[in-house]
Parts: structure tokens; sequence; C-alpha cells
């Protein structure tokens, strides 16, 4: 898939998100079928609505597939080291705290090599907008155990099947310190840009887990179709109302999604160091 | 007038960063730097910078480039083991080319090694501690007046030529109070240099397009219109991945070469009686003081004893060692690790003049009269 042969205003006309891609690094590393690119959808989608323009906006990343999106998205783009995007982000939402700074992140990127940046970012309670794409899996190097690995599944280091138990990253977002949590799924595109949405318009650490087929590599490893993945997403979450409903013994296996988190009573991180640097410094800089 | 002021190595080092108009700072506690984490923590906030202790060294140097693409002038110091926990993302830095000062005050290692105690064991580290090639300026002070020298060269060296720059203090230094004229440190006399900015207007910007001087102007992340992206993997002039050949080889060169064909500009050394000299003795930092006293003291003997004390210790001064090996009649290399800078100096020397070492790496100093004694067996035609 090359670049649409319209011109960029027409696409931007009918398509106004169009505005945040960099069409012509297309087309994407990605896989056909994974769902990164539905993440990165809603969120220049989500940036579009909230009237965000490109010069307003931030996109830090580690390394992974899922870390590969800033070099799509057309603004101050940081592509850094495996698991330490947050730490990049601090450094630079601490000393330009104007810019909307999102991380794009991966379950190993986030929850592995990056654990300690992660709980700390969300600890600080500083405002970052975390989209983790958790596909159970390494991605890009070809299919390891991660962190969100089902137990039972097979990677290429679990051959005789996954036998370590997973994170729950929403509840261990929430327990670290983080003020807006939310789950959606690359099935449900519209909910993930509300979530998305709602996530960077809150001031404070906002994580949006992403539920995303890795088509290729997971898929093939667990022999299910891309079509398969994205149904079972389907299958097996519900919007968190519902699943509040379910009697205890009916949610097992079944995944809420949507808002599962929001506290809008503790202070954001730079609004608090920048005060202290004001009463300090009499407003020098 | 003099202006004289009892000062802390460490504190020093922190101050003369505010000088340097250092405003962002991100570190990790350890011994024996944790001081200029406390003092630039005190300073920063009152001069509208930033100062974060992050979790660990690998996120304080994260942050640390954070802060520089925000176009901050940045710091961040550690030690021996924080040294090592930061080097994947100090070559980072060297990569993006987010200009920086990394400190390390060098205590004894290997591993948690002598934590108090004095060492120079990181001289190739402080090079070659990341993986990947790279050539990065590494300045070494041998006094508290020159830590404040050296601190601000190292934040105008990082600016001008867009790079990390490592300085290297030891223990000693970091822990020793000194007398400092604070005269040429005062307000409008510090020469300052700042990153040059993008000359283009946003339409025709590629961050990665170098300039004659091999550095490229990238605009500090925030500026309208002047969009970028930077990545650890090889690029092109737009920042973005390349595995094209030419352009990883081209990348590479220019890394390296914009900081190596300025050799001359970054070297500096003191030169102590060494006209007439027959010994040389090639140190820094810590051991300079005490090959300084070992001098006098041969001389005292009637031995012609000279010092090269290495201020720029990477790019090495290539020429000025091997025409140091051509005047003398050998070279003794001590230095506080089982023998590092002395096969630089033997790489220069081109077999001019045989050259000795003198190592220790138990956390003691080596003495001046340790140095003599070498000295005098070197004379008497023993090693
Ligand atoms: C320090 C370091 N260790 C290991 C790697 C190799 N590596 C690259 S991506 C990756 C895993 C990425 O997994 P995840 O974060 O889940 O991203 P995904 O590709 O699945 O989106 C690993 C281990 C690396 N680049 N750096
Ligand atoms: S390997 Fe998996 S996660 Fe990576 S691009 Fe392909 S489908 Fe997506
Ligand atoms: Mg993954």
């Amino acid at each position: 898939m090359g670049a649409p042969n319209l011109p960029m205003e027409k696409i931007v006309e009918k398509k106004p998100y169009f505005k945040y891609l960099r069409l012509n690094k297309m087309p994407t590393i990605w896989c056909p079928g994974c769902g990164i690119g539905q993440a990165f959808r809603a969120t220049c989608m989500a940036l579009d609505e909230l009237g965000i323009s490109n010069d307003q906006v931030a996109m830090v990343s580690g390394i992974g597939c899922s870390s590969r999106t800033p070099g799509y998205f057309d603004g101050f783009t940081l592509h850094t080291t495996h698991g330490r995007a947050p730490a990049f982000a601090t450094g630079l939402k601490l000393a330009r705290p104007e810019l909307t700074t999102i991380l794009f992140t991966g379950d190993g990127d986030a929850l592995a090599i990056g654990g300690n940046h992660f709980i700390h970012a969300a600890r600080r309670n500083i405002d970052l907008t975390v989209i983790l794409i958790n596909n159970w899996i390494y991605g890009m190097t070809g299919g390891q155990v991660s962190p969100t690995t089902p137990e039972g599944a097979y990677a290429t280091t679990t051959p005789y099947g996954n036998y370590e138990p997973q994170f729950d990253i929403a509840k261990l977002a929430i327990a670290a310190g983080a003020t807006y949590v939310a789950r959606g799924t690359a099935y449900h595109a519209m909910e993930l840009k509300k979530l998305i949405k709602d996530g960077i318009k809150h001031k404070g650490f906002s994580l949006i887990e992403v539920l995303s087929p890795c088509t290729i590599v997971y898929g093939r490893k667990n022999r299910m179709s891309f079509e398969e993945m994205y149904f079972w997403f389907k299958e097996n979450t519900l919007p968190v109302k519902a699943w509040e409903k379910l009697p205890e013994e009916k949610r097992a296996g079944k995944i809420p999604r949507g808002l599962l988190y929001h506290d809008d009573s503790r202070p954001e991180y730079t609004e608090v160091y920048w005060s202290k640097v004001k009463a300090l410094s009499g407003g020098e800089k | 007038m003099a202006k004289l002021e009892l000062k802390y190595g460490n504190h020093a080092c922190a101050e003369a960063a505010v000088l340097a108009g250092c405003r962002f700072y991100a570190g990790y506690p350890i011994t024996p730097s944790s001081e200029i984490a406390e003092k630039m923590a005190e300073l920063l906030p009152k001069k509208g910078g930033v100062f974060i202790q992050m979790e660990d060294e690998i996120a304080a140097m994260g942050a640390t480039v954070g802060g520089s693409f925000a176009g901050l002038k940045a710091m961040t110091a550690t030690s021996g083991p924080g040294f090592s926990l930061k080097q994947e993302n100090l070559g980072y830095a060297f990569m993006v080319e987010a200009p920086c000062v990394v400190v390390n005050v060098q205590r004894g290692g290997p591993s948690t090694g002598l934590p108090t105690q004095v060492g120079q064991q990181e001289i190739m580290q402080s090079l070659w501690g990341t993986h990947g090639d790279k050539m990065i300026p590494v300045f070494y002070p041998g006094n508290v007046q020159e830590i404040m020298e050296e601190t601000i060269r190292a934040f105008n060296w990082a600016e001008r030529l867009r790079t990390p720059v490592v300085l290297l203090l030891d223990e000693v230094l970091g822990h020793m109070r000194e007398t400092v004229d604070m005269e040429q440190f005062e307000e409008g006399k510090v020469e300052i240099w700042d990153r040059k900015m993008p000359k283009v207007p946003p339409e025709e910007y590629l961050p990665y397009k170098p300039e004659e001087d091999g550095v490229p102007a990238i605009a500090p992340y925030g500026t309208p219109g002047y969009r970028g992206h930077a990545t650890g993997l090889h690029h092109d002039y737009t920042g973005f991945p390349t595995t094209d050949p030419e352009m990883c080889q081209e990348l590479i060169e220019r890394l390296i070469n914009k900081v190596k064909s300025r050799q001359k500009e970054l070297e500096r050394n003191e030169a102590y009686k060494l006209d007439d000299a027959e010994v040389a003795i090639v140190a820094f930092g810590t051991t300079a003081r005490a090959a300084k006293t070992a001098v006098d003291l041969a001389r005292e003997k009637g031995i012609k004893a000279g010092l090269l004390r290495v201020i720029t210790i990477w790019p090495s001064p290539e020429e000025t060692l091997y025409e140091l090996a051509k005047s003398v009649k050998a070279i003794l290399v001590p230095e506080l690790n089982m023998g590092q800078y002395v096969l630089e100096v033997e790489r220069c020397a081109k077999g001019e003049a045989p050259v000795y070492r003198l190592n220790r790496a138990n956390g003691k100093i080596i003495y001046p009269h340790e140095i003599l004694a070498k000295i005098e067996e070197i004379v008497k035609g023993g090693k």
C-alpha cells in the first residue's frame, strides 16, 4: 500500500486525522491485520477531535513493533531505548509541560524491561498518556513469551506452553498511582478512540491498555487466524458495566473493557514542580 | 582582584554547571557523586530549572536526553555502577546527537568495588562503555578550580558539537576542599556557547542534515513548525530509520569525525618541567597531583623529570604524546587502575621511548615517593 493518489488537502478534508501522518514514511513496517494500526488511528482521531495541532504533540516510544508508531506520526517524536520511554518522556514533559505527550509501548517494553520506569511514572502522576499495545507476545523479536502471554499459550521460548502467571496491567497501574486507567481493544475501534481521547484530556498519568492481535507471530504460533483473533476480542471482552453485573462465577475468562479507574483529585507532577519553582524563583526561567 | 572561596569539589561541579547554563539535572544517588545531585537540587529550582531524582541511572540518563531534546542544557552525574547502567542511553545520546554532560566521579571498581575510595578505572569505559563505535570528548580536571573550568568547557563542547561529553572526576577530587579564584567566573566573564538553531524555514528543515562542521541544527522539541524524528536506529537526514549502507556508513563516520576532527581544539594539557625532561610522567586527575610532587622530588635528586598532565583524555593528544616520546628517554604512566591509559600512550609513542607503568586498584592513591622510586628505578636502567 503506497501513499494514496489524492492530493493531501482532499484527503485531510475527508479524513482530518490524516494530517498527523507522515505519509511519505509509509507503508508501515506492521504486518497485515496487526492491531497497532487501529490504536494509532484511534490516537490520531482523538487528537483531531480535541483540536490539538501537530506542533503541540510529542510522541515517545521504546523498542518493539508498537514502539515504531512515532516514526509515522508528524509531531515531535522520539524512538528511544527498550523499556525506557517513560524516563525520556518524563524529562521532556518536565521541560516542556505544554506539549501533549503520548507514549506508545508494548507489553514487553512497558512491563518487562521497562517495568520500573512504568510504575514510577505512574507514581509521580506525570501527565503522560501511555498507549500500551498488549499483544501477549514479543512481536518484534519473533514471538518470545512476555509478561502478559496467557497461561498455556505458545511462544518461541515456551515450546511446551507458557507456565508463568501474567501481570494484570490495569491493577498494576492503579496500584502504582495512575489516575486514569482504561482498557480497549483493536476490534472496538470507536470505543478505543473515546478512551484515548479521555486519557489525553485527563491531567495526570493515563494508561490505555489496548488488546491487540499480533496476527503473524502470536497468531501463527497459537493457530489463530487474524479473523479469529479479532473475533476473540469480540467474544471475550465486555463493557465494564456489564462485566460488573455478572455473577462472580461467570466472570472467569471475561475481560472488562472501558474506563476502569479515574481519579481527578491527585495533583499532576509537572504542575506541582513548576508551581514550586515559581514560588522559589519568582518566575525566572 | 582575586576573589578566593573555599569550595568542595562536587559542589564546584554543580555550581559551574549552573554558570554554564545547565537548567536540567536528572540523577540517582551514589557515592561519591551524590553531593552533585544534592547541590543541583538546591540550585536549579531557584534558577527556574528542572531537578529530578529518577528511579535509577538508566532513567536518569534517559530523562537527561529528554530534557536536552526540549532545548535545555542538561546534566547527570554518577559513579562506577551507575555509570555502567547509563551506557545504553549514553550511546543513544551519541546516536541522536543530544547535547549533555555526564559526570562520573570514579570510585574503586569493578562491581560495587570500593564505594568510598578513589579509582581511575573508567578511563576506557568513558569512551568504550557503550556498544558500537563512538567518539566523544572526555575531560578530566586535576583540582577544584579546574573542576569549574572543565565543567563549563564540557557544556560548551556538548552544545557546539551536539554530543554527550563525559566529565571524569575521582573520589579524591570530588570530596576535596580547595581554594578557587571566583573572579574568572563572575557574571559576564564566562564564555558560553549555545547550540545552533536551524536557519531554514520549516518546509526545508531536515533535522539530521549536517552543516559544514558535521553538526546538524536540530530544533528543540516544541519549536513550532520544526517537528522531527529521532531514533537510535541508523537514520537518514529526516531522522527516519534506514538500512541504506551508504547512508549508514556516512552517519557513523560523521558522528565520529565531528569530534575527532576537532581534536586540536579540544586538546588541553598541562606541561610541567618538560622542557629538558629525560623522564616524562603522563598522568591525570588525582594521580597527577602526586606526580607533580614526584617531579620536584626527582629534580632535587638531579633527575630531569617532567609531567604531562592530560586533561582532555579523549580524543587523546596523539601528536603531543608522540612528540613527547621523541623528546625523552622514558615515559611513566601511573594510574589508579591495572593499566588503561598506558595502552593509549604506548600506541601514540610508536616505540620512540619505552613506556613504563605504575598501577594500583585497591582504593589507595599513589604517593609521590612511590612515583619517585619508580623514576629512580627507570633511570638506573631497571624496570
Ligand atoms: C536492551 C534490549 N534488550 C532486548 C532488545 C530486543 N527487543 C526488541 S523489541 C523486544 C520486545 C518487544 O516486545 P513488546 O514490547 O511486547 O513489543 P511488540 O513488538 O510486541 O509490539 C525485544 C526483547 C532490545 N532492543 N534492547
Ligand atoms: S509481528 Fe505481530 S505485533 Fe509486530 S507488526 Fe507483525 S503482527 Fe504486529
Ligand atoms: Mg508485545
